[in-house]
């Protein structure tokens, strides 16, 4: 059962501002759906090692060869404030 | 002229453009005259013109027209996801499987309309409204490559791509009646392709016919230098020929074909008469345990959601894409521009996966979750080592009414109940039509080994022979 203080934290870490309306329905929702999901709790998974990645691959390097990049006006070009040839952003101390 | 060139399979068309039967050109323009005036929503744009250039004829494709899911980057060409974050977004390159498919002579017809970021079973997510079932207008078509599924069975595009993670290249193709395919994981590369979760994202063909899917999956594998996670297939993609199913062994999962999983009864005999076509085919069949089978969707509703809480990070008003100014400081931007571009379901797996991650519960959900991914890829070894394939209905049910699963997230996540195991032990699986229920598509799904494609379309050929679904009324 996620509350109202859970919801708002989490949400700080994932960096989304929610309303008063969102907050109250994201932790009825995510409860109901964490209460289905916390059935595998009860799965003996001891020495069970975990999967992150389905097939076996080690150090997939390719060859080292400089190639070139995208000049930077393509890369700027969609960009919401493109600055002095890099991205603006507002100051992360601004108010 | 025009609805005989519609009638063609893409596989047949492109062998008449090849004879010289047909002009590609004309092919091209069929097409996109039926797409300009979609009205089931299953476009996000549409080629304005055939492309220039030499003309294809020589090439394996031949020209044959591709709809594209939003999701893969394709050069100057609205790739927007499905999102209102990403509206209007022109990458400034193309995903490397649409990039093979058109050096291999397929031309880009349009982009089709999906969930926002793959995240849905019912394309009721697209910040670009929902796409309607071309069997009936009042129901979904699955998802969430819902418009690619929508548009070949509507026959606004001769065949499609689209991408599956937890089930959204099969469910659609299931629900809309036509063929899809999801690869084994690393077959196709995932580079351009707008990610959700990383570990479990295919591309694969959405296609009326089986033959269709081979010729297209034939070139869209293969080792990517630009997606270290792709691997060289071994072998080629045979064109599949088998008339019958001699020597072949088929496991009925008890755990995923019951009514557990809330499969409907009508989808439950289109199932059985299914088995009893692929017996007459001379196929073997036993049911089998998959006995981790029903904590997959726990599984896959953990990991799922925290790989795309990393991914969709990205999307943060800096580089691309939307920006909303907040008050005035970095984070308030982030935050405001995150609120703003994203829709609830995004939203909402977001904050599930960012929890699941979050400090002290990362063990109890992400790591419980990596360890049943285990137990389901054990299995499913299990079951192979006695089977060829396993089967199972593709969907619990037919298409749904539009709204109907909308307020209930859970009840919508329980679509994926029989197609996100496989994905979690990244084995290939196919669905294909198996008939009608009460008016309505059902699909027939095959899941086989790690790379063995060739043979799952083989055996998935004599099946639809022996079927002979016809989805014609569905292209009227």
């Amino acid at each position: 059962m996620l509350d109202r203080d859970q919801v708002l934290h989490v949400a700080r870490l994932a960096r989304l501002a929610l309303d008063e309306e969102e907050v109250e329905r994201m932790a009825a929702e995510l409860s109901k759906v964490l209460d289905h999901i916390e059935k595998i709790s009860e799965l003996d998974l001891r020495d069970v090692p975990p999967t992150s990645h389905v097939v076996d691959v080690v150090n997939a390097l390719r060859a080292d060869e400089p190639v070139p990049s995208f000049p930077a006006e393509v890369v700027l070009a969609q960009a919401p404030e493109p600055v002095a040839g890099g991205f603006g952003v507002p100051s992360p101390g601004a108010q | 002229m025009t609805s005989e060139l519609l009638e063609l399979s893409a596989a047949q068309a492109a062998e008449r453009v090849r004879a010289g039967e047909i002009d590609a050109g004309e092919l091209f323009e069929a097409y996109r005259e039926r797409a300009a005036a979609d009205e089931l929503n299953a476009f996000t744009w549409v080629a304005p013109e055939a492309p220039g250039g030499a003309p294809a004829a020589n090439a394996s494709l031949a020209g044959v027209p591709l709809a594209v899911k939003d999701l893969f980057c394709t050069e100057g060409i609205p790739s927007q996801a499905g999102s209102r974050i990403l509206e209007g977004y022109r990458p400034p390159y193309t995903a490397t499987v649409v990039h093979q498919l058109q050096q291999a002579g397929a031309t880009l017809l349009g982009k089709t309309n999906q969930d926002e970021f793959a995240m849905g079973s019912s394309n009721e997510n697209s910040a670009f409204g929902p796409v309607l079932n071309p069997w009936d207008r009042t129901r979904v078509p699955g998802g969430s490559s819902g418009g690619s599924a929508a548009a070949v069975a509507a026959g606004l595009a001769p065949w499609a791509i689209g991408t599956d993670t937890g089930g959204s290249i099969r469910q659609p193709a299931a629900l809309c009646g036509i063929v899809g395919l999801k690869p084994t994981y690393g077959a196709c590369s995932r580079y351009g392709m707008i990610a959700f979760a990383s570990s479990l994202d295919q591309a694969g063909p959405l296609t009326r016919d089986v033959t269709d899917s081979a010729l297209l999956l034939r070139h869209m594998i293969g080792k990517d230098p630009c997606d270290s996670t792709s691997l060289a297939f071994p072998g080629e993609i045979a064109t599949p020929t088998a008339t019958d199913l001699k020597g072949i062994r088929l496991g009925v999962p008890e755990e995923l074909t019951g009514s557990d999983g809330g499969v409907e009864p009508g989808v439950r005999a289109s199932f059985d008469r299914t088995i009893a076509l692929a017996e007459q085919l001379g196929a073997e069949i036993e049911t089998c345990r998959l006995p981790h089978a029903p904590h997959a969707l726990s599984a896959y509703y953990l990991i799922a959601p925290a790989e795309a809480s990393a991914n969709l990070a990205r999307f943060d008003g800096v580089r691309y894409g939307l920006r909303v100014a907040g008050d005035g400081g970095l984070v308030s931007m982030y935050e405001a521009t995150r609120a703003a571009g994203f829709g609830p379901e995004v939203k909402r797996r977001i904050m599930l996966g960012t929890y699941a991650l979050s400090s002290g519960y990362y063990d109890a959900y992400y790591g419980t979750a990596q360890r049943v991914r285990t137990k389901i890829s054990e299995d499913f070894r299990a079951a192979f080592e006695r089977f060829d394939f396993i089967v199972t209905p593709t969907s619990p049910w037919t298409a749904f009414e539009l709204g109907a699963k909308t307020d209930d997230p859970l009840a919508m996540y329980l679509n994926d109940f029989c197609t996100v195991p496989m994905p979690l032990a990244g084995i290939p699986a196919i669905s294909i039509p198996s008939g009608l229920s009460d008016g309505l598509p059902v699909g027939f799904q095959l899941a086989g080994p790690a790379f063995s494609e060739s043979r799952l379309l083989d055996a998935a050929f004599a099946l639809e022979q022996a079927i002979g679904f016809d989805g014609r009324s569905a292209r009227a």
